[in-house]
């Protein structure tokens, strides 16, 4: 009996272990990006590392401003979110409420598939198909641009932010709508001033789940915005935080390498940030 | 007064009938999206598929391009996730649901696993590489990979199996319980074999991310095109299809291979969201019964 019991323990002990695996992990991430971030950050100033607006890494004299990466990503995400937003949107509410069961059926499955689509292969058709497109239509040299992946990440989001607004528009209680109708408005006004305030705050999770997508973006941005360290112009070539990371890492070494890690720790405060804007949101939307 | 009223309606009338083409617009948009996205890729990849490429690795001696290494690469990653991510997401989840009384415990693993999901695969793929490669000194290898995509895809396992264990009945346990079973007999006969359909949806839900994971491989993997047998390859550095689609695109310009690649993948994508499709329906009917 008393072995039974140790039995048990061992057991137990051994779930809690697995259990505690991801909180494990979530540190390790936090802790080896901290002290890998931190060095670079301390030697080549916290304000001349954010708020220097050049980046030359390899130069003789090399300087480490990464003002532009952020600027960048933060238009790059804004620009996405102001493209991918209305028809996700739009989508999910023509989706959730307006669309015949079978209609429903067909483009669901082509948004899960549009999620499923692996970032190179989103990155291929944007250089083979938007570059080119970008550059004739502008008039411009080479159309690698931050708009290009301006609508690549907008393109990419869609999935995300359709689903989530789903779920959203789903769980609003039949009753509003029920009474919205008795009071004599029409079904899509009903959609509308009823069921879309109701769900407000699930359609905030969605459009801030669209932003992490954007922002952690690398490999399809990485193969169409042309990832010169520029500051960011609509047509002019520009590099990401993500993609400032992938792009020199191979072949990177001391100060340079170390700085690397600090951005991709300005990279995960961004991204801690907006999981907490998240988790409130998807909190709020559950009451 | 009738026709101010009259004016309002149709202006009403007006209103509603812009918002319900703007939203079947949208829809549209969406669907087009996808198909031009299908059709282009199929139509421009399949010509370039030929048994030859599927059959061999990359010779520079008559410069010709070969796959065979990447798929084998793809399917040794496949596997080598899947058999580090199934044991820790399910036991995980089986922690979570059968095992943790205190609250708060099961709140910071919940949030652990929701921050996990949030983080971008580059961040992945740079701690993956200073721990697996370095620190444990792996070099950069499929396995560094591999364990770099178990961290990426535990939450999901773990939801999906948390999903499926709430749908075991209460009172299978206590009557497992009732006739004298200890607690890990119960899981092991009761608990975990109910769970068996949240595990296929979560296989099937990691393999597609895996499939379509780059940017974490990147420096983790490499991008090495050698012929190897499982438990070598494991140990050496090998590109998966992404990122060898991602190599023969951006820094070789072999478009041909790219889109060649591209279009598999989109098959397997395919592949992949009818299965899931097919498993979501199989679980229904499971639970019906």
């Amino acid at each position: 009996m008393r072995r039974q019991k140790a039995f048990e323990y061992f057991i137990h002990g051994i779930f809690l272990i697995l259990g505690l695996i991801t909180v494990g992990c979530v540190l390790l991430i936090t802790l080896y990006l901290v002290i890998a971030g931190i060095p670079a950050i301390r030697r080549i100033g916290i304000w001349n590392f954010l708020l220097g607006t050049k980046w030359a890494s390899t130069a003789a004299e090399p300087s480490y401003g990464i003002l532009p990466f952020i600027l960048t990503s933060v238009y790059g995400t804004a620009g996405a979110i102001v493209l991918g937003v209305p028809i996700g949107f739009l989508t999910s509410v023509y989706l959730a409420k307006l669309a015949p069961a079978k209609i429903r059926t067909v483009i669901s499955g082509a948004v899960s598939l549009l999620a499923g689509i692996p970032s190179v292969v989103y990155g291929l058709v944007g250089m083979m198909v938007l570059v080119p497109g970008i550059r004739s239509l502008f008039h411009i040299p080479d159309g690698a641009s931050l708009f290009a992946a301006i609508i690549v990440l907008s393109i990419m989001i869609l999935p995300s932010i359709i689903n989530v607004s789903i779920t959203a528009l789903e769980a609003v209680p039949k009753e509003y709508e029920d009474a919205s109708l008795a009071l004599g408005a029409t079904p899509v006004e009903t959609y509308f001033k009823v069921s879309v305030p109701a769900a407000k705050s699930g359609i905030a999770a969605a459009v801030v789940l669209g932003v992490g997508r954007a922002i952690g973006e690398a490999m399809a941005v990485m193969m169409v915005s042309g990832n010169a360290p520029n500051l960011p112009e609509l047509f002019g070539s520009v590099r990401f935080l993500t993609t400032a990371v992938a792009s020199e890492m191979s072949y990177s070494s001391g100060l340079q390498r170390q700085a690397l890690f600090s951005i991709a720790l300005v990279l995960f405060l961004f991204i801690m940030l907006i999981n907490g804007a998240l988790n409130f949101f998807l909190k709020r939307s559950k009451e | 007064m009738k026709t101010v009223n009259g004016q309002r309606n149709a202006k009403r009338k007006i209103q509603i009938a812009l918002l319900r083409a703007l939203c079947g617009i949208s829809a549209a948009f969406t669907c087009a999206l996808v198909l031009f996205l299908l059709v282009y890729i199929l139509a421009k990849g399949i010509p370039n598929i030929s048994w030859e490429l599927l059959s061999t690795k990359p010779s520079y001696l008559s410069g010709k391009i070969g796959i065979l290494p990447d798929i084998l690469n793809t399917v040794y990653m496949i596997v080598a996730t899947l058999v580090f991510v199934l044991p820790l997401g399910v036991g995980a989840a089986v922690y979570l649901t059968e095992y943790a009384k205190n609250k708060r415990i099961v709140a910071v693993i919940e949030y652990a696993a929701e921050t996990l999901s949030g983080i971008p695969s580059i961040i992945y793929g740079l701690v993956g590489m200073l721990f697996f490669c370095q620190f444990l000194n792996m070099q950069t290898s499929l396995l560094a990979g591999a364990l770099t995509l178990v961290i990426m895809n535990l939450p999901t396992v773990m939801r999906t199996t948390q999903e499926s264990l709430k749908t075991v009945p209460q009172s299978y346990r206590e009557g497992a319980f009732g006739l004298g079973a200890g607690k890990w007999r119960v899981i092991r006969t009761v608990v975990l074999p109910g769970c068996i359909d949240g595990v296929i949806t979560g296989c099937i839900l990691s393999v597609g991310r895996i499939l379509g994971e780059s940017a974490a491989l990147l420096f983790t993997a490499g991008f090495a095109h050698a012929l190897n047998g499982f438990f070598k390859g494991l140990g050496s550095a090998g590109a998966t299809l992404t990122v060898s689609l991602y190599v023969y695109a951006k820094e070789q310009g072999e478009f041909g291979v790219a889109f060649a690649i591209a279009a598999i993948l989109m098959m397997l994508t395919l592949l992949v969201n009818l299965l899931a499709m097919l498993a979501g329906r199989w679980c229904k009917r499971r639970q019906a019964l």
